[in-house]
Order: structure tokens, then sequence, then C-alpha cells
């Protein structure tokens, strides 16, 4: 039997992005014991690549808005799919979770009038994204971290977690390993809060780090829990294309909120060809219009390439496919244009886009202040996740909890930009103030033997087939390309029966892939590791795509090209069958209350 | 093309290495990407940290061809590829494997920088106002992100080794910008004296020099928390005195 350390908490969050610290932050102040885990350094989650900003309505641009507008345009991005409970807490809580971070040292840009500005994003009605210039998710997950180490939280760096431990149907720990030295931990807990983040890894083109393997998605679905909306994928219409070993990075939707205009090669701005009916009240009508709305003219109305990002990102794929692309396959985003309009352009962008700037210049080797970039979209979130109850983020297993882009149901089948890290400090200070809340009122737990062995034998079984068979590096790669061109934005039911039987085939591999060399830092065999979790993902993303036989948000199928209401009233949910496999199953939305029906109605205009 | 990268290979805990690959190289390229792809197809174990890939997280630091650098923003193009590209792990932290050092260190320096406290808010609804052109140096300040490439140069802890005594330039910026915070109360400024020894720095500003962020470092924050550690401490005699010497 493989030896290991134990440690207890009352409550285990895993993960360390925007949402499990803001998880650990609050169990901490509910005075329980509190352990927190990641893949990665403290500070260096997913989180910390935000750019653009987080959703809050706090109405200090344009006093119109307020929680209800805010409610009003989550759930028409969401095409109504959402959670409304979900979308509502959020849209309510946001704003204190945004003062909040001043008080504990977060810096964010002022308005004229010394408050924290907001600025204009996509789908939004008014300018709503707290920011700091376009580094806000190093700002939340830094002033977060630094808030948490004075907290007596105990960090366990660079740990993964490779099995959900259960007891009597209750969650009751988790079987990591530590990624420096190749040791198992055993840690048990009372409650256990999943904050793991997304899954954009399954495909080739993502703009997610290394992290983004779906663990959690993977581990709660393991375990029994139930996931929904796993078709919803965001690709963002706007990542890098150019230079090949780019592709997939983010390009903010704060250049389009400054300004920023998408053309062809005809140097046509094609978003102005096609609006959405539901958004043509809300449009621009012409360029004019639209540069009024992004300097603040509270008449105007926003530009088109403002609309949501699955439309904007189809846009931009119907324009490549009919051959008027850029030359490397994306098209332009240009921001240099601004300085026709006003003088001081090109320290405005740099004041406003340092990190933009700063990227294209040192990777691209191209200003953005003098040249169009060339952009295309790029896999970059996902809706679909666990499914956790609306208040507390309890998912099906009790004493499991989830919170941030690894739960799913405020996002519906399309996220708009910003609202992912709202919902990583509201949801997560509920999920860690519930989850505190369980520790204490429940009683003890043990960790199961049995299943701590299976989990490390398991894990340990690559070693013992060496490094001369499946190499894990291949086939991850192999499963990237098959969910990037089969899976995609724009999918068919028989591409996607295909991806499913290649996925079976990758997952027979998978029981044959092994490693090299010693149990420290091995970068093989943590790639073996975090691909079995890629496997149950990618699997449950094509299952659930191919039951959703319509066009909704960020599922586009071509040969279901519309939407279709019946499809409205349900959310697909997966999970795993008795005998092993992937259940699929349709779950009612629940009815929205009369109330919140009329504040989507009133908001409609 | 094919282009030699010459890696640190090292044996968990022991002896380690120089060790060449040679790898099929392409226009835009990083070093980051190279190390991958020799991690992928000939060395499987390697050890590399990286997260973003984009410069915005700071794993993924190394020396190149001995200068302090972020292996996911160092371009091919600019360096020479008819040599092997050498890539070796931070010496100033002790070695893990390969390219990847211990920096817990770091984790615990910070703990001992008193946390932010903010002054009572300026509105009923408990918020502050701020004007943008007072937190311009602050925002700076906190772009940093964390990559400890910095401290890695700083020769009081490379050369002399004081890590116990000296926090590094990483943290006199955290202390700094905590400092310039308009909103914040605490003082630091006897901890940076005492504690943290800020007089060990002598301004030779090889930590600018190394910023990916390309954050001022010595300008902008450690000479400024100098001065204020001067003003508070020292007579102005003295104080005239130490500039001279
Ligand atoms: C480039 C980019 C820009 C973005 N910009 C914005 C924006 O402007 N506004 C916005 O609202 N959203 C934005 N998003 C989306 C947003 O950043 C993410 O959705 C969000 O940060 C996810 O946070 P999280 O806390 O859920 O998880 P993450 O930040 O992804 O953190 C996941 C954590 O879980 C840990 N973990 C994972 N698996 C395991 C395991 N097996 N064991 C132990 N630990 C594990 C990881 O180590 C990590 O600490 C952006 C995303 C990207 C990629
Ligand atoms: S300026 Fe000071 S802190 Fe920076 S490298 Fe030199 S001695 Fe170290
Ligand atoms: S100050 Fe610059 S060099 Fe130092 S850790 Fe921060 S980003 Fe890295
Ligand atoms: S990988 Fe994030 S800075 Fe290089």
């Amino acid at each position: 039997m493989a030896t290991h350390q134990t440690y207890n908490y009352d409550v285990l969050v895993i993960g360390a992005g925007g949402a499990g610290l803001r998880a650990a932050i609050e169990a901490a102040n509910a005075g329980v014991t509190v352990g927190l885990i990641c893949k990665s350094l403290l500070g260096k989650a997913h989180t910390v690549m935000a750019e653009g900003g987080m959703a809050a309505a706090m109405g200090h641009n344009d006093d119109r808005d307020n929680w209800k507008v805010h409610f009003a345009d989550t759930m028409r991005g969401g095409q109504y799919v959402n959670n409304w409970r979900m979308a509502e807490i959020h849209a309510k809580e946001a704003p204190e979770r945004v003062r909040e971070l001043e008080a504990w040292g977060a810096v964010f840009d002022r308005t004229p009038d010394g408050r924290i500005n907001q600025r204009n994003f996509g789908g939004h009605r008014y300018p709503r994204l707290a920011h700091v210039g376009d580094r806000t998710g190093l700002e939340l997950i830094r002033t977060l971290q630094d808030h948490t180490v004075y907290l007596g939280v105990t960090v366990h760096m660079e740990h993964t977690v490779i099995q959900l431990l259960m007891d009597g149907g209750r969650a009751s720990g988790v079987v990591a390993y530590d990624r420096e030295r190749g040791r198992f931990h055993v840690f048990t807990a009372k409650a256990v809060i999943l904050a793991t983040g997304g899954v954009g890894r399954a495909y080739k083109i993502t703009s997610n780090s290394w992290e983004g393997t779906g663990d959690g998605h993977a581990l709660a679905f393991r375990a029994g829990a139930e996931l929904i909306d796993m078709e919803f994928i965001q690709f963002h219409p706007t990542g890098m294309v150019w230079p090949p070993s780019v592709k997939g990075i983010l390009v903010t939707e704060g250049v389009r909120g400054e300004g920023g205009v998408l053309k062809n090669s005809e140097g046509r701005r094609f978003m102005f060809d096609d609006i959405p009916d539901n958004y043509k009240p809300q449009t621009a009508s012409d360029a004019e219009e639209g540069w009024r709305y992004v300097t603040g003219d509270k008449s105007a109305r926003r530009p088109p390439e403002l609309l949501t990002r699955d439309h904007v990102a189809r846009s931009i794929n119907r324009e490549v496919k009919a051959g008027r692309g850029s030359p490397h396959g994306g098209v332009f985003l240009d921001i240099a244009w601004i300085k026709e309009k006003i003088s001081g352009g090109e320290a405005h962008i740099k004041r406003k886009l340092p990190s933009m700037y700063h990227q294209f210049k040192e990777l691209a080797d191209l200003d953005i202040t003098t040249t169009p970039m060339e952009v295309g979209p790029t896999t970059h979130y996902i809706m679909g996740g666990i499914k956790v109850d609306a208040d507390s983020q309890m998912s099906s297993i009790p004493g499991l909890y989830a919170a941030g882009e690894c739960a799913s149901g405020i996002n519906g089948a399309n996220r708009l930009g910003g609202n992912s890290l709202s919902d990583l400090i509201v949801f997560g200070k509920r999920a860690g103030e519930y989850a505190a809340e369980y520790a204490k009122s429940s009683g003890p737990i043990k960790a199961n033997d049995t299943e701590v062995d299976k989990a490390i034998k398991e894990s340990l079984a690559p070693f013992d087939r060496g490094g001369r068979v499946e190499n894990p590096y291949k086939v991850q790669e192999e499963l990237q390309d098959t969910m990037q061109s089969l899976v995609g934005i724009v999918r068919l039911e028989d591409e996607m029966k295909e991806a499913h039987s290649r996925l079976q085939g990758y997952k027979e591999r998978w029981t044959r892939v092994g490693v090299s060399g010693h149990r420290e830092y091995n970068g093989g065999w943590h790639t073996a590791i975090d691909l079995l979790n890629l496997l149950d993902v990618a699997e449950a993303i094509a299952l659930s795509a191919i039951e959703r036989r319509e066009s909704r948000g960020g599922h586009f199928r071509e040969d279901y090209p519309d939407k279709v209401a019946e499809f409205g009233t349900f959310n697909i949910m997966v999970k795993q069958a008795p005998g092993g496999g992937i259940q699929v199953s349709r779950l009612p939305l629940p009815a929205m209350p009369a109330e919140l029906r009329q504040v989507v109605e009133e908001q409609q205009q | 093309m094919d282009a030699t990268f010459r890696l640190w290979r090292s044996e968990p805990g022991g002896a380690g290495a120089l060790t060449d690959y040679k790898t099929p190289v392409s226009e835009g390229m990083v070093v980051l990407d190279a190390v991958h792809r020799i991690q992928a197809e000939q060395a499987p174990d390697l050890a590399v940290r990286w997260n973003c890939k984009a410069g915005k997280c700071g794993s993924c630091s190394a020396e190149i061809n001995g200068k302090p650098r972020l292996m996911c923003m160092t371009r091919l193009s600019t360096l020479d590829l008819n040599k092997p590209v050498i890539v070796e792990p931070m010496k100033t932290f002790p070695l893990i494997k390969d390219l990847v050092t211990d920096v817990s260190w770091n984790f615990s320096v910070k703990k001992t920088i008193q946390k932010f406290k903010p002054r009572q808010p300026d509105a009923p609804d408990g918020t502050w106002r701020m004007a943008q052109k007072d937190i311009d140096r602050v925002q700076e300040h906190r772009k940093c992100i964390e990559c400890f490439l910095c401290q890695d140069v700083c020769h009081v802890l490379r050369d002399h080794g004081k890590h116990d005594e000296f926090i590094g330039p990483r943290f006199l910026l955290y202390a700094a910008q905590l400092e310039m915070n308009p909103l914040d109360t605490a003082d630091r400024l006897h901890d940076l004296k005492d504690k943290h020894n800020i007089g060990y720095c002598n301004i030779t500003k090889c930590c600018t020099a190394v910023c990916p962020e390309h954050i001022k470092i010595t300008d902008n924050a450690i000479i400024p928390l100098k001065e204020r550690v001067v003003d508070r401490f020292y007579d102005p005699v003295t104080r005239l005195l130490r500039m001279f010497k």
C-alpha cells in the first residue's frame, strides 16, 4: 500500500481562482478551519488572466443602471435557459461584492468624481464593468490572495486532487498528490467546495491555461453528481490568430468596448450586416452612433461589435469561410482608427489597454496603436458545469459545493463578458458561507481507505507501463483536434457522433498511457492524470450537444440552425450511469416568478 | 529549421547537467513553445512551470542565456539560434527539478508585511472617493505578476543570500504600493528599516532592468520608500552625509 499524509479541515476548497479564494475567505470568517488546494502556485490560477472587468450594476457611469437591468441582460444573453434565481442573486449582490474588494485593497480605475469606473461590454445595456485597465483578473486574484493569507487558511500549492472521497453518500474529502515531489495526501473535510475553473484544454485553440482540464467537472461527475448545460461552450470572438504559437490567446472585448471595430478583408464593418431581431432596438444604426455610445453618449445605442459573443464569433466565422478573412484566417480588429476621433489617441489606447498593447508588441511584433490586429474565435469558457442549488451552491451530493466556472446555472446558453468575475465573488462567497454552516452542523466523517488505496494505485499505473507505450501528450493532442474540428463552433450530428466514437478510442488508449522517470514534477505523469478528466468532460460535451437539436447561444447546430421554443424549457443534464457510461436527460427549468418575468418584459424595449 | 536548446536537467535532490535537445522551430515561437515541444516529443518528464503563456501569470520564469526572463515572452527571433539557447532555472531559489525552483520563500515573506488597513469610508454607503491621478502610481506597482525575476537578479539575495534579513525588490514594491495607497492607514516604515532592511538595497536597478511588466521598481517604489524612511528616522545632516557616502 502506498503511504500518504493526512490532513483534516472543516471546509476544504479545491481551487484558488477567484471563486475558491472568495469561498475560503468566507468560510474562514465563519470560524471553521479551512484548507485550500490548488494545482499551481498561489495567484497563478486562470483568473489572473481575466482582462476586461467584472459586471456589477453600481450605476456609477450611468445611473439608469440597477440590478433589474443587469438581471434582464443576463437572462437575455443566456437565451432564457439560465437558472433565474442565480441570475437574480448575482445581479443583486455583485455591487456589494465589488465594493468589498476595495475595502480589501483593490485599486480600481476611477470616474472623474472618484468612484469606481465602469466600462461598456457586450450584452450589457449600460457601462457596468468595474475594471483596472485590462488586467482586472490580476487585481481580483491578488486582492483576494493577499487578504486570504492573513486569515489562517492553510494553502497547499501545487497539489492536484485526483479523487473525491465519499462517506455514506456524503462528500468527505479528497485524495491529492503534490506536483513537486509526487507524494500522496489525503484530506478529510466535512464540506468540500469545488472551484476548479473551466475545460478550455479540451480544445486545440483556447484562451485557457493548462489548468483548464475540467477536473472539478470530472471529479464531481465520477462521484455521481449531476452536470447541466455542458453543450454550451463560449467561443470568444477575438483570440489572436498569429503567430501560430500564440493562436487562441485572448484579445479582450475591452478593445471593442473602447471603440475597436471589426472589419473584413474588404474593409467592411460586417457586424452591421446581421443584427439579431431581439437586439435590434438596442443596437446602433450606423458607425457614428456606435462611436457616440462608446464615448459615453447616453442617447446612443451600442455598436454591433458589442453584440453577444456567440453572435460575434459566428459572424467572424462566416466572413472567414466566405473568403473575406485576414491573411492568417481571422478578421481585422482595429482600435488604431480612434486616433481620427480623439487627440492623443495613441496614449489613450496605451492607457486603456496596456496589456493588449504589450501582448501584441511582444508576441506579434505589432503596434495596435497604428495597425489593426488579426483575430478569430477561441475556446474561452464553459457555461455548463456542476448543477448547484442557487442559494447555497450545494451540488446534488450532500456536502459537495461548487462555485465559479465549474458550477453551472447563471449563464444559460451564453455568458456575458464580465459576468464571470462577478459570479466568482458572489457565489464563491455563498459557497463558503453555506459550506461552513454545513460543516458546523454535521457530524464527523472519515476517509474510506479502500477508496484511497484504489485512487493512488490507479494514478501510479502509468509508471508501471513505462515510457514506451501510449504518449499522454499525443493522446491529449488528438483529443483536442477532435473536439476542435467536430464539436466546435458549428456543429453537426454526424460529426459529433464521429467525435464520440473517437473519444471511446482515446479512452481505451488512456488505459495504456505510460510515463517514464520519477514522480517528482513529472510533466508526462501530470498530463496523463489530467487526460482522464478531459476525456470525461469531452464526452459529456459531445453527448449534451447531440441531444440539443436546435441552436441557442454558444451551441450552434448547422443541421438545426434555429432556436426551438420547446428546447427553451429544459436544461440538458448528464450524470454517470449506474454501470458506468453517461446518462443524458432533460431537466425542466423552474418557472420564473411573475415579478421577475415582468422585469424581463420591462427591459425588453 | 532546427535549433538546439541546452536545458538544465536534474535528478531529484541531486546532480544535474545541461542537456542539448534539437527541435524544429518556426516563425513566432517563444522559448516556452520550444520547451513544450521538447517535453512532448523527447523529454516527457521534463519539469517546467507555466500557466498563461501570455506573460500574465508570472509562472515561467527562468534564465535564458543567463538573463532572467519569462519563457513565454521570449521570442526565438530575438535570440541567436546559431548557438544553443541555454535555459536554466532561477539561481536565487532552491532547485526542485529541471527548470522548476522552490519559490515558497516569497510567499512567507509577504506575510511579514503589514496588511492593507483602509481609513473610514468617505461616503455613508461605505465607499471611498479617490482621484485617478492619485492612484496611477499604485496601479503601476500593482501590475506585478509575481514572477520573482527581480528577486532572482537582486545581488543581496542572489550573491549574499540575505533571504532571512532582506525582503527583496518584489516586496519592497509591495510595501510601497500599500504605503502609497491613498486609503491605507498602516505604518510600515519601521519594519522596512529594521525588519525588512530596505537599507541593504544600494540602488543598482538590476531589478528594474528585468521586470517583464516594466515597473520602475527602483525609481518609483524603492527610492521613494527610502526617502520616507530617511525623513522619518534620520535628521537632515545625517541624511546629507549619507547621500555622499
Ligand atoms: C484570457 C481570459 C480573459 C478573461 N476575461 C474575463 C473578464 O474580463 N471578465 C470576466 O468576468 N471573465 C473573464 N474571463 C473568464 C474568467 O476569467 C474565468 O471564468 C474565471 O476566472 C474562472 O475562475 P474560477 O475561480 O472559477 O477558476 P480558475 O481561476 O480557473 O481557478 C481554478 C483553480 O482550481 C485549481 N484546480 C483545478 N483543478 C484542480 C485539481 N484537480 N486539484 C487542485 N486544484 C485544482 C487551479 O489550480 C486553480 O487554482 C476571462 C478568461 C480568460 C481565459
Ligand atoms: S536596486 Fe536594490 S532591490 Fe533592486 S536589484 Fe539593486 S539592490 Fe536589489
Ligand atoms: S516587480 Fe516585476 S520582476 Fe518583480 S516580481 Fe513583479 S513583475 Fe516580476
Ligand atoms: S506562462 Fe504565464 S507568464 Fe509565462
